[in-house]
């Protein structure tokens, strides 16, 4: 084992199924020669050669459109996008296309592709380098949504990413790449897509997030555990689309009580999802509203007012607070 | 007053605003000579002459992109996009530019425009011409959202979006635009955004609605009428802004309350909604909170596509469902 | 302060005079050499020398301005920044083109473009500062906001221009992006609308031999980028860009046919980043030292200083005293940069819409409290 940041997590887990599946390639803007802005694709050029670590005009359309074309014929490529501001240009080819194929050719063809983009605020970047567009992706049938919220996630789900039949959506959080080490095992494994992390037991209120915020909730309730004596129950999606819904289902249940945390922009965000779904399937367990503490309806400020925008561990212990005194 | 269908209400709007205003003008695929594959641009191109019904080169990114500029240099452009499905190429300058402008400019910048496109199912079109697409739109800050239901409703509407000083998304149902007929005034009038239209009231549980699934919802509530249940029918008219007001004041005087949308199910605009009404009623509630909405698959075509489409008899089998809960 | 006089080389741009000299896709139009050297004195530009002097200023000011602010970014005084090094003359030249009512769609990279235009320094530091009052333009001015998304300010500028053509104004619009925008769909359609429409929008392309790592032959197998204008059906143009000179001469050039109905032209001016593509990024992985070194022996101060000297217009002691009087200037935007006061959190609310819809409202709020309750003392 050894210890990693998510970065190099990522780095890891391309190499380990480069290394046994010859179909699997990367591709993007400077994944090749450079290695990627954020180094994910790091000596992937010098191992395996320009041919699987791709250097492509900068074209976004263009990468998951041929991603998509190599995938129908036999590839597993993983594309990356650069910033998740720059998956948009890329979007018809993701959701009239990519998302599609199985379902428009009766399942002779699909498109096993992963797009990988980084994701989220934190790194005092510039416009369209902080988004976090996981709701529309979710809103699109045939996608699978994987947001990792640290090192050996990162890699299990990303291995899981690519072994898949069907296209995924892989966002990380970019704020997390290098904020901490975790033990990561080597070799190649695989965390299933559509189970949920619980990342600790509680009695009073279900707590749930991903990607970027999971670490935030983890971190919090501990706070707010320990200050208020609360009992605070910590899920951790890891992926969306498919949702552990039972896992979710288990914990209100019991609790009663719930708070969402998601960093996107509030208005039709996942979390109105989640907020959705136990409204319409557990009310009679429900002794408080769905909280949620998100984004507000605003584009991500520049970074001298980013932090306003962000939820941090302030927001959140009231998030929580709200749920539990209701 | 005239007898007019949905898509001369829209019509009737563009030609009296084009009158009223010399700055608007239309743009698009086929607009012009043909007047618009659904004829809503109709007999533009005689009067306003093809320096203001422009028809475009066949791209939907550029006809947006292009339509900022004109807005950015004093136009006031209705673009329109052929079909719902041809959206997505134009996605990246919808969410990247239109609905931020202002915001990046700090109000030196505004780009009033309009981007319309039929939208829905229901008319035996091929693939991508069928979508609902609005909570893409919804989640994206900045962005307005008209669906219109009706012809009356459409005039105004439209009216109101092009003399908006933000852009807006107008999506017609094209499954309405020849299904009936409504009185609508001839003189110019506007409706308002952020008020939602009371199609119908009753005391037993409100229904909310928008677009096409609002007439459909108003038809089950009149049968469901002859049986002696109160339905209380909500259409919203616009997504955003939202006419919170009147859906808070229908759920806390029913207790009980369905969404019926035509989009699929996950994360869309009516997880939105359940969101927000338990948020902000949790202890009205009477029942837990129901949806019906299209699958979260892509929409079939037209052999199945009744399958998809939510009917008045599904709209009625949740409603009995949600009342009968005690 | 934005260029003082407003300069129209009609000379230059009058097609009759012209005669035998087409817009040339082959081989880049240079007339300065790289050692100053007057190569083709018909299309010297005539510019006053007291304007030619003021050209060199605002070229060294944005040189000096470049240095400053990658060293504030170094001690963590700055956001990430884009730096021009290299690219003064293509932006100065094309800019000194440009008239007032003419519309400037700038990239991420055209600080000097910007400035000569009639933003100010300090307006670029507190972008990069990270702040959206940077974008603040003033409202005489005709520059649009900076566009991060890669070509997509090629179809913001072509329909500005167009909005203009549709109300017979005298105007011209132009889109700066770099070699790897080439590569988008929105080059494709940009251009493609321009054609169709016979938009006056000059597509002004910086290449800079690098998209990040990317170099240019992955952009494109065109020989040219110039090239690329012939299928959509107008002029395309290759010109040296670090030579001042003809960048502005062939802009003026394209920015008159513009203005006077004739459409659109593509300009490639061929020109070279000295530094990083941002300070995230380390040139050092895909470009050798000796390629950097050999294109800062073209380097297009160099070269245009050694046109002033040849003209006995510059003397060293001159460029000691340009040289503080741009570090002095840097500076004062750098102070005023920092004294910048914080803004209200309702800043992050306001601009969403003309109005705020009761969602934000009740967000805004939301974060009020929360504010008050983390500092109760304010
Ligand atoms: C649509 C989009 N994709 C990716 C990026 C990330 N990115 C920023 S700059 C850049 C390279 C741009 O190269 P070029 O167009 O040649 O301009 P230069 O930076 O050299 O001036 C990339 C890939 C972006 N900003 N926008």
């Amino acid at each position: 084992m050894a210890q990693m940041t998510l970065v190099q997590a990522i780095n890891d887990a391309l190499k380990c199924e480069m290394r046994q599946d010859k179909r699997v390639l990367v591709m993007g803007e400077d994944v090749g020669v450079d290695g990627g802005v954020f180094r994910a694709t790091d000596g992937i050029i010098n191992e395996f050669g320009p041919d699987r670590a791709i250097d492509t005009p900068l074209a976004e359309s263009g990468i998951v459109g041929a991603a998509i074309g190599m995938a129908v014929n036999g590839l597993r490529p993983v594309a990356e996008i650069q910033f998740d501001g720059f998956m948009t240009p890329a979007f018809d080819q993701i959701v009239s296309h990519a998302a599609r194929l199985r379902w428009r050719s009766r399942g002779r063809f699909s498109a096993p592709i992963v797009v990988r983009a980084p994701y989220g605020g934190g790194i005092r970047a510039l416009e369209h380098h902080s988004e976090s567009p996981e709701a529309w992706y979710v809103h699109t049938p045939g996608l699978k949504v994987v947001t990792p919220s640290g090192p050996s996630d990162a890699k299990g789900l990303l291995i899981a990413a690519i072994r898949d039949p069907d296209p995924v959506i892989y966002l990380e959080p970019k704020r997390l790449y290098r904020a901490f080490r975790e033990e990561v095992p080597e070799g190649a494994y695989e965390i299933p897509l559509g189970k949920a992390n619980l990342v600790r037991e509680g009695r009073d209120v279900t707590a749930i997030s991903w990607g970027s915020m999971s670490r935030l909730l983890a971190q919090t309730a501990e706070e707010v555990a320990e200050q208020d004596g609360t009992s605070i129950e910590v899920i951790d999606l890891r992926t969306l689309v498919p949702l552990d819904f039972e896992l979710i289902s288990q914990s209100v249940k019991k609790t009663g009580r719930v708070v969402i945390l998601q960093e996107s922009a509030r208005t039709c965000g996942f979390a109105s999802e989640i907020a959705a779904l136990i409204t319409e399937r557990l009310l009679l367990h429900l002794e408080a509203p769905v909280v949620r503490v998100s984004g507000y309806d605003i584009a991500i400020p520049y970074f001298r007012m980013e932090e306003h925008y962000l939820p941090d561990s302030g927001k959140v212990a009231r998030g929580i607070r709200q749920a539990v005194t209701y | 007053m005239a007898q007019l269908t949905l898509v001369q209400a829209i019509n009737d709007a563009l030609k009296v605003e084009m009158r009223r205003d010399k700055s608007v003008m239309v743009l698009g695929e086929d607009v012009g000579v043909d007047g618009g594959v659904f004829r809503a641009t109709e007999g533009l191109l005689q009067e306003f002459g093809a320096g203001r019904i422009v028809d475009t080169p066949l791209a939907e990114s550029g006809i947006v992109g292009a339509a900022i500029g004109l807005a950015l240099n004093g136009m006031k452009p209705v673009a329109e996009i052929q079909f719902d499905g041809f959206m997505p190429p134009a996605f990246d300058h919808v969410v990247s530019h239109i609905g931020r402008v202002r915001w990046r400019s700090r109000g030196r910048f505004n780009v009033p425009m309009v981007i319309r496109a039929p939208y829905g199912g229901g008319i035996h079109a091929p693939e991508h011409h069928s979508e609902s697409p609005e909570a893409y739109y919804a989640h994206t800050p900045g962005l307005k959202v008209v669906m219109p239901s009706g012809p009356y409703d459409a005039k105004g509407l439209l009216i109101s979006a092009i003399r908006d000083p933000d852009p807006v998304i107008y999506l017609e149902p094209k499954k309405n635009y020849r299904a009936f007929r409504e009185e609508v005034p001839e003189n110019d009038y506007a409706l308002p955004f952020g008020k939602a239209n009371l199609l119908k009231e009753g005391s037993d549980i409100t229904v909310i609605s928008w677009g096409y699934m609002a007439r459909l919802s108003l038809q089950a509530a009149e049968m469901l009428g002859e049986q002696g249940i109160g339905v209380e029918v909500i259409d919203l008219r616009t997504l955003v802004p939202l006419d919170i007001n009147a859906i808070l004041a229908s759920v806390q005087k029913t207790g009980r309350c369905l969404i019926a949308q035509e989009a699929p199910q996950t994360c869309a605009f009516g997880s939105e909604l359940m969101t927000l009404i338990q948020e902000k009623a949790f202890d009205s509630l009477r029942a837990p909170l129901g949806r019906i909405s299209g699958f979260d698959i892509t929409i079939p075509l037209y052999r199945l596509e009744e399958a998809y489409m939510p009917d008045a008899g599904r709209v009625i089998r949740k409603i009995k469902e949600i009342l009968q809960f005690s | 302060m934005a260029k003082s006089t407003p300069t129209k080389a009609k000379s230059t741009s009058d097609e009759s005079s012209k005669g035998d000299h087409s817009w040339s896709i082959e081989g880049p139009i240079q007339i300065l050499d790289p050692a100053g050297k007057v190569i083709d004195k018909e299309l010297e530009p005539k510019l006053p020398d007291d304007e030619l002097k003021e050209i060199y200023r605002w070229m060294v000011t944005a040189r000096s301005f470049d240095e400053r602010a990658l060293s504030l970014q170094r001690q963590g005084r700055l956001g990430t920044y884009a730096p021009l090094s290299g690219q003064e003359a293509a932006q100065v030249g094309s800019a000194w083109a440009l008239e007032q009512q003419d519309w400037m769609f700038p990239s991420y990279r055209e600080h000097a473009v910007q400035v000569v235009r009639g933003q100010r320094w300090v307006d670029i530091l507190t972008y990069w500062g990270g702040s959206e009052e940077g974008n603040r333009i003033p409202k005489n001015v005709n520059n649009f906001t900076i566009s991060i998304p890669i070509a997509t300010q090629i179809l913001h500028a072509m329909g500005a221009a167009w909005a203009g053509k549709l109300r017979g104004e005298k105007m011209a619009a132009i889109a700066y992006f770099g070699d790897g925008g080439t590569s988008e769909g929105d080059f494709h359609e940009g251009l493609n609308f321009a054609g169709v429409f016979k938009v006056g929008t000059v597509f002004f392309c910086q290449n800079n031999q690098y998209a990040i790592s990317v170099p240019r032959e992955r952009q494109t197998s065109s020989e040219t980028i110039a090239q690329k204008a012939i299928a959509y059906g107008f002029d395309g143009v290759q010109v040296d860009g670090n030579d001042f000179l003809a960048v502005y001469y062939i802009t003026n050039r394209a920015l008159e046919k513009a203005r006077s109905g004739g459409g659109p032209t593509l300009i490639e001016a061929i020109t070279y980043r000295f530094s990083h593509h941002t300070t995230a990024d380390d040139w050092t992985r895909y470009r050798s030292a000796a390629e950097v070194e050999e294109w800062k022996q073209k380097d297009p101060l160099i070269r245009f200083r050694k046109y002033l000297e040849n003209k006995k217009l510059w003397s060293d002691k001159d460029e000691q005293k340009l040289l503080e009087e741009a570090k002095a200037e840097v500076a004062k935007a750098v102070e005023e940069y920092e004294k910048l006061p914080e803004r209200d959190v309702e800043e992050i609310f306001k601009y969403t819409f003309a109005e705020m819809p009761w969602n934000l409202k009740e967000q805004l709020e939301d974060l009020r409290a929360y504010l008050k309750e983390k500092k109760p003392e304010e």
